[in-house]
């Protein structure tokens, strides 16, 4: 892969130079939260912050959209209306999401919508410091190789930009008298010292080693029944987390009329209808057994079929869930069979 | 990472797969007093010969303004041209199909699903066991065996209903009696009318009449309410039919039928994409495919 070195203070002229091929949006406070939103310039961001309230899945398969428009002759494909847009300040656990959604959304029936807003995102990283609830270091997801179109590495006085695709090196083309491929010595020391130090950054001890096992051990644990009790079924879990892909849909029709639009809109399996089927029978009806689809989905299932687990490591569901119900509390009560407090 | 080499991207594909087809509904009359019929083909006629499927495929139908949702077909490939469905009235958008009238349209998209592996059922002995509405996806099934009788040793249907009155295709399956290319066990659990002339018992009583199988030859293709599999399965193991030869299609809440909306995920399986159809074997070692539960202890 390519890897150039940018000056620091380049940076502002860059992203400025960028916008030329569509919206720039970025991290940005919001109250005592960040957000996603589109900026003007690299001043409006925060790129310290560690994590967003919803991951940049939001851009690829918003919260809600219409797929069709209908009427009596049929179902008219809705298109168009997908601005261009450049993300910037994307850490490398929520591109291991966008790789996961990718695997979903991408193969074995390609969903256009998916693929169209997929197109026209460009994806440019930024690397990050830790908090106490990351733990993309238990799950491998602290770096990342691809997914990205520039991944800009910060090395204190200046970048290295991984060139991840050829639209990324278009961008570069866009200004390359801001880029050098002059890497030397130093450069490699710096790097290798940036990897130390990040790793020495995880305050989190989580370990999912053995979790299939365990998942498949404590089927029937009590402890699944403890956790049901104290979950809301809010689902701000689903919401929040960048692997979450569950959708539900509904023909809206205009009173009085046969014209209307079929939407797509985000669903959560912590919502009581989530298995229900004709004739009232409910797969999964009882919180618990909710629960233990989400949990068993991220760390047994998709880490037998993937080899990996569907959870990023992100900690928004430590950061979100307001009964304390999340990856580390789920793995541990498990593992310890009890249910902290 | 992905490999740096001379790969071109995806050619792009206009195909929508969400995108539904106008069929017209052609006939349609009760089987049963919250059970119809419905016979349907495309608008585009063209089209009719072209929509090719395995029995134990699903299909997305959508009434207009109702929403979309996922139904077996009834109908078996080897009679193309029209798609059958034995579909009981649920809920709101059943109940909006019901009220749909011959020649109105409602959309459809598909084949999905794995459906019965047919090409490996070809030389074995068949035996179909149907209850209740299970009977909707094993009547394509029973229905391309007999389209292609030669390509299959001996085939046995057994099918079980709660009375005469509920018992879906009766007539047809009556016919079907006198024919000497199968063996066709029909009962019911109860008849307060008298008329009926065959088996009074559930599903499982038909077993004594079976007489002697070859087992390892046969392949067993189960569909009934969760109750039933709880009694035949017994039965059917017991014969010795090796376990991942016996096979059963499953219901689940679809929004999608292409492995993307999530709700019918069983542990690393969508129901869509890589059944319906699943082994009693998979049964086994999955705790949650036909709801065995939390609490089952069930170890044989």
């Amino acid at each position: 892969m390519m890897i150039l070195k940018m000056k620091k203070e380049d940076l502002p002229a860059f992203l400025d130079s960028v916008k030329e091929w569509g919206e720039l949006w970025g991290p940005v406070k919001k109250g005592e939260k960040v957000t996603y939103a589109k900026v003007d310039a690299l001043s409006q961001m925060d790129l310290k912050a560690t994590r967003t309230i919803i991951p940049p899945k939001k851009f690829l398969y918003p919260q809600r959209f219409t797929m069709f428009d209908f009427d009596q002759d049929g179902y008219v494909e809705r298109k168009g209306d997908v601005p261009k847009r450049i993300l910037f300040g994307i850490h490398p656990c929520d591109i291991h999401g966008i790789l996961i959604m990718d695997k979903l959304f991408l193969e074995n029936y390609k969903d256009p919508y998916y693929a169209e807003r997929r197109e026209k995102t460009l994806i440019l990283g930024h690397s990050c410091i830790p908090d106490d609830k990351c733990m993309c270091i238990a799950t491998n997801t602290d770096f990342i190789a691809e997914g990205f179109d520039l991944f800009f590495t910060d090395l204190k006085m200046f970048y290295l930009v991984w060139v991840g695709s050829t639209k990324g090196h278009d961008l570069v083309r866009m200004r390359p008298d801001l880029f050098s491929r002059d890497l030397d010595k130093n450069d490699i020391l710096n790097y290798t010292e940036y990897r130390k130090w990040k790793t020495a950054q995880f305050k989190s001890n989580v370990d999912f080693t053995g979790m299939p096992d365990v998942f498949e051990l404590g089927y029937n644990s009590p402890v699944w029944d403890q956790l049901g009790d104290k979950c809301l079924s809010c689902g701000q879990c689903t919401m929040v987390c960048p692997t979450c892909n569950c959708y539900n849909q509904v023909d809206e029709v205009e009173l009085g009329s046969l014209e209307g639009t079929r939407d797509r809109f985000w669903d959560s399996c912590m919502f009581r209808e989530y298995s229900l089927v004709a004739g009232g029978h409910n797969f999964r009806d009882k919180r618990a057994d909710r629960l233990r689809l989400w949990y068993t989905h991220k760390l047994q299932a998709y880490i037998g079929e993937f080899g990996k687990p569907a959870c990023v490591g992100c900690g928004r569901c430590v950061a979100t869930c307001p009964v304390d119900i999340n990856v580390v509390t789920v793995s541990t009560a498990l593992k310890e069979q009890e249910v902290g407090k | 990472m992905k490999k740096m080499c001379v790969v071109l991207d995806d050619r792009e594909v206009q195909d929508n797969p969400f995108q539904p087809d106008m069929w017209r509904i052609v006939r349609k009359y009760p089987l049963t007093g919250d059970v119809n019929f419905f016979q349907a083909r495309p608008v585009d006629v063209d089209e009719a010969l072209k929509f090719n499927f395995v029995p134990g495929q699903f299909i997305m139908m959508s009434v207009m303004g109702e929403g979309e949702a996922p139904f077996c077909v009834s109908s078996s490939p080897s009679r193309p041209g029209l798609l059958e469905f034995c579909i009981r009235k649920m809920g709101t958008m059943t109940e909006s199909l019901f009220a749909l009238k011959e020649n109105q349209t409602l959309g459809i998209r598909g084949p999905y699903g794995n459906g019965f592996p047919i090409e490996k059922m070809e030389g074995k002995d068949i035996m179909i066991v149907g209850g209740g509405m299970g009977v909707a996806p094993l009547r394509s099934l029973l229905l391309y065996i007999l389209d292609n009788r030669d390509k299959f040793g001996n085939v046995t249907y057994l099918h079980g209903a709660r009375t005469p009155g509920d018992m879906l295709f009766r007539e047809e399956f009556l016919q079907l009696k006198e024919r000497d290319d199968l063996r066709c066990l029909l009962t019911v659990d109860k008849d307060d009318t008298g008329m009926w002339k065959d088996k009074i018992g559930v599903v499982t009583t038909l077993f004594k009449d079976l007489g002697p199988i070859d087992a390892k030859n046969t392949v067993a293709a189960v569909c009934g309410p969760p109750i039933m599999y709880k009694f035949v399965m017994d039965y059917v193991v017991k014969l010795g039919i090796p376990k991942h030869q016996i096979l059963m299609t499953l219901e689940r809440r679809m929004k999608c039928g292409v492995g993307k909306c999530g709700h019918c995920a069983i542990e690393y399986l969508y129901t869509c994409i890589d059944g319906p159809v699943f082994s009693w074997w998979d049964v086994i070692h999955m705790k949650e495919l036909i709801g065995r539960g939390a609490n089952d202890k069930t170890i044989a």
